[in-house]
């Protein structure tokens, strides 16, 4: 067991997570769960740009990640009021049923 | 110690995260969301990024998420039902592909970066409050400012899209 | 002494007094409101019922665990967990006295003293919803689901206020500390009144107590457990152990949340009065205290009052010895004034939470929100804005 960890290992999740994010994206066909493998992806580059961070022994990469929340919590209020409208319109939160431009 | 704290909390993300993909049901898929943002928390705690760590906990796990479960709890929204037809046969070549892509990805990240010296608790301190905040209100101001602007006008679509109107 | 074994003994005492200090808080309550309503409370148990937490406890865990067969289980057993670990868990960064030294030992009166304490107490209990709308989720019933709902919502407005009326005090002391918050507020003003944010930022204070009735979910605010138009709202499915883990989990919030109250308003456990004086205090009150015991023990009214009030008037009296002794020994002075301060702040408060609930109606499910956003936020807004503004004037 090593002491301490490379800083490419936290990238490395960084990585592994986005690809998780990526896939319940494309796999997933409940709008919410879609949604939130969006904020997972989020998450892996905010873990990118912390750990950059570290490395350049520099704030600017938590502030850009403070930036991101900002902009995930501006985005969360409103994707979830599109849902609920989609929901009242259209009666499900399955993707593949909400297709039709016009109701 | 440090490492045994990195392999700890990236294995809860890892697992929180393919939970969050598997899971049909999307209060599970939610809950393991959570799991991630905290494990998430606690890496930037190690990489000095202390003010992070709190806003990450309260912006993201305790008012991003709550909305999410709200919603889930209001809309009573059920587990996904297996509408579309997948055979098994494409199921394990999506997992295999998936497993590879990420393991080609790693590989690369490893290769492509020169050897650094490993993560130490401490080395960085100038992730403290103050620190951002000094950052934040001088050199960022104006993006800080634009970013205001942006959340007002997230508060007005969404109340117009919540009205019972439309 | 090692920094483990040290942190694990102050772990110990503090999870020790800290729950049976829990247990005995619903013993105040239901007396304090038994008195209100012109009752006795627990009088059964023991001598004025002092033994019914002990009774309780012990009926809730050979009680039969209910499991419901339309739950999902593995969140229904989540939740309460969840609730009463993330309820327990801000305690560890909560100072309750200054810099001690026992022997060779100096150490702080806290389990660890975090740079952004301030910001993880607001964290954990932003995360602590969860708990309750998780079992309100889980238990897969109308009346769960409603309670589960109320208290999502009614924790996320109630937030905003809370998190904006801490922030004003934390631009006074410049810090996010607890330590040095408590350190900010030493000392007086004109040599009498002491330097509590409580001062300047009255109403800030209010603010955060009413938007902390909130986020306990007690009376006025307990829209998530009404009894009357929710049976038992989000932990009507629950029974036992899982039940009492809920119940522990509001009691920490509330010991927690008025805790946050003492450090950040009212000074911690600095002393109301300057030195000297402040050390007479304890003693004055206990040995009174101990008097008017031993006064009612010695005339009777009651038949067993002969046997518990003396007992009483003896613990009081001891107390005030304690006190007493500590001008002869400097090493306990600093542990014993600094708990007695700290508890007593924390027991009035407590007080006024329990006074509260005998005294209000239930707000309606509307005016809670109205009341969040249209007066409770300016409100907040203003008290930071002025604050602000004060702070940048007067520093070059």
């Amino acid at each position: 067991m090593p002491t301490s960890v490379p800083t490419s290992w936290y990238l490395i999740l960084s990585a592994i997570l986005f690809g998780l994010g990526v896939a319940g994206f494309i796999f997933r066909r409940n709008i919410i769960t879609v949604f939130m493998s969006i904020e997972l992806m989020l998450n892996a580059v905010n873990l990118t740009f912390v750990t950059f961070s570290y490395t350049l022994k520099q704030v600017d990469g938590h502030i850009f990640s403070f930036f991101v929340m900002v902009v995930a919590a501006a985005e969360a209020a409103v994707g979830l009021a599109i849902i609920l409208t989609v929901f009242k319109n259209r009666g499900t939160l399955m993707i593949d049923d909400v297709s039709s431009m016009k109701y | 110690m440090t490492a045994l704290i990195f392999f700890l909390f990236a294995g809860i993300a890892v697992f929180c995260g393919i939970s969050l993909v598997a899971q049909t049901h999307p209060i599970a898929s939610a809950l393991s969301l959570i799991g991630v943002m905290g494990s998430l928390a606690i890496l930037y705690l190690q990489l000095g990024g202390e003010f992070i760590a709190a806003a990450q906990m309260i912006v993201y796990a305790g008012a991003i998420m709550v909305l999410f479960v709200f919603v889930i709890m209001l809309l009573n929204a059920g587990a996904e039902g297996t509408s579309l037809r997948v055979s098994a046969f494409a199921k394990y070549l999506g997992m295999f592909l998936l497993v590879a892509f990420l393991g080609l990805i790693s590989f690369i990240i490893q290769a492509m970066l020169p050897r650094t010296e490993g993560v130490v608790f401490g080395a960085f301190k100038g992730g403290t409050t103050a620190d951002v905040g000094m950052k934040l209100f001088t050199v960022y101001l104006l993006p800080f400012e634009v970013t205001s602007v942006l959340i007002l006008i997230a508060i007005l679509g969404a109340i117009v899209l919540a009205r019972k109107e439309i | 002494m090692n920094f483990f074994i040290l942190s694990l003994i102050k772990a110990g005492i503090i999870a020790f007094v800290f729950l049976t200090a829990l247990a005995y808080l619903q013993w105040i309550e239901r007396k304090v409101i038994g008195h209100i309503q012109l009752r006795v409370g627990p009088y059964r148990v023991g001598p004025h019922g002092l033994l019914q937490p002990l009774a309780d406890v012990v009926k809730l865990i050979t009680k039969e665990g209910v499991l419901p067969s339309h739950v999902n289980k593995f969140f229904y057993l989540l939740a309460p967990f969840l609730a009463v670990t993330l309820a327990l868990i801000s305690i560890s960064v909560l100072p309750f006295g200054p810099q001690i030294t026992i022997g060779s030992v100096t150490t702080w009166m806290q389990l660890t003293d975090l740079n952004v304490g301030i910001l993880f107490v607001i964290a954990i209990s932003s995360v602590g919803v969860y708990g309750v709308a998780l079992g309100g989720w889980a238990s897969n019933n109308k009346y769960a689901l409603l309670g589960g709902l109320r208290s999502s919502a009614q924790m996320i407005s109630y937030e905003l206020p809370l998190a904006l009326a801490v922030a004003a005090p934390l631009l006074l002391a410049n810090t996010l500390s607890f330590r040095e918050m408590v350190n900010y507020q030493s000392g007086y003003w004109l040599g009498f009144i002491p330097r509590w944010n409580i001062f300047p930022e009255i109403l800030g204070f209010i603010v955060f107590l009413i938007a902390a009735f909130a986020e306990t979910n007690r009376i006025p605010f307990d829209l998530p457990e009404a009894e009357n138009e929710l049976v038992a709202g989000f932990h009507t499915e629950y029974s036992s152990m899982s039940f009492a883990a809920f119940f522990m989990a509001e009691y920490a919030n509330m010991v927690t949340v008025t805790a946050v109250a003492t450090l950040l308003f009212l000074g911690g456990w600095q002393p109301p009065f300057p030195e000297p004086y402040s050390d007479f205090v304890p003693i004055a009150i206990f040995g009174l205290a101990g008097l008017v015991a031993l006064y009612h023990g010695l005339n009777p009214a009651r038949r067993m009052d002969k046997f518990t009030l003396p007992g009483a008037a003896l613990l009081f009296l001891g107390i005030a010895a304690l006190f007493g002794a500590t001008f002869f020994l400097p090493v306990l002075k600093p542990i014993l004034m600094a708990l007695f301060w700290f508890c007593g702040k924390i027991l009035v408060l407590l007080f006024v939470f329990i006074w509260v609930r005998g005294t209000l109606p239930r707000f309606r499910y509307d005016q809670l929100m109205r009341f969040a956003w249209i007066v409770l936020f300016p409100l907040a807004m203003f008290n930071l804005l002025v604050t602000g503004l004060a702070v940048a004037l007067s520093s070059k």
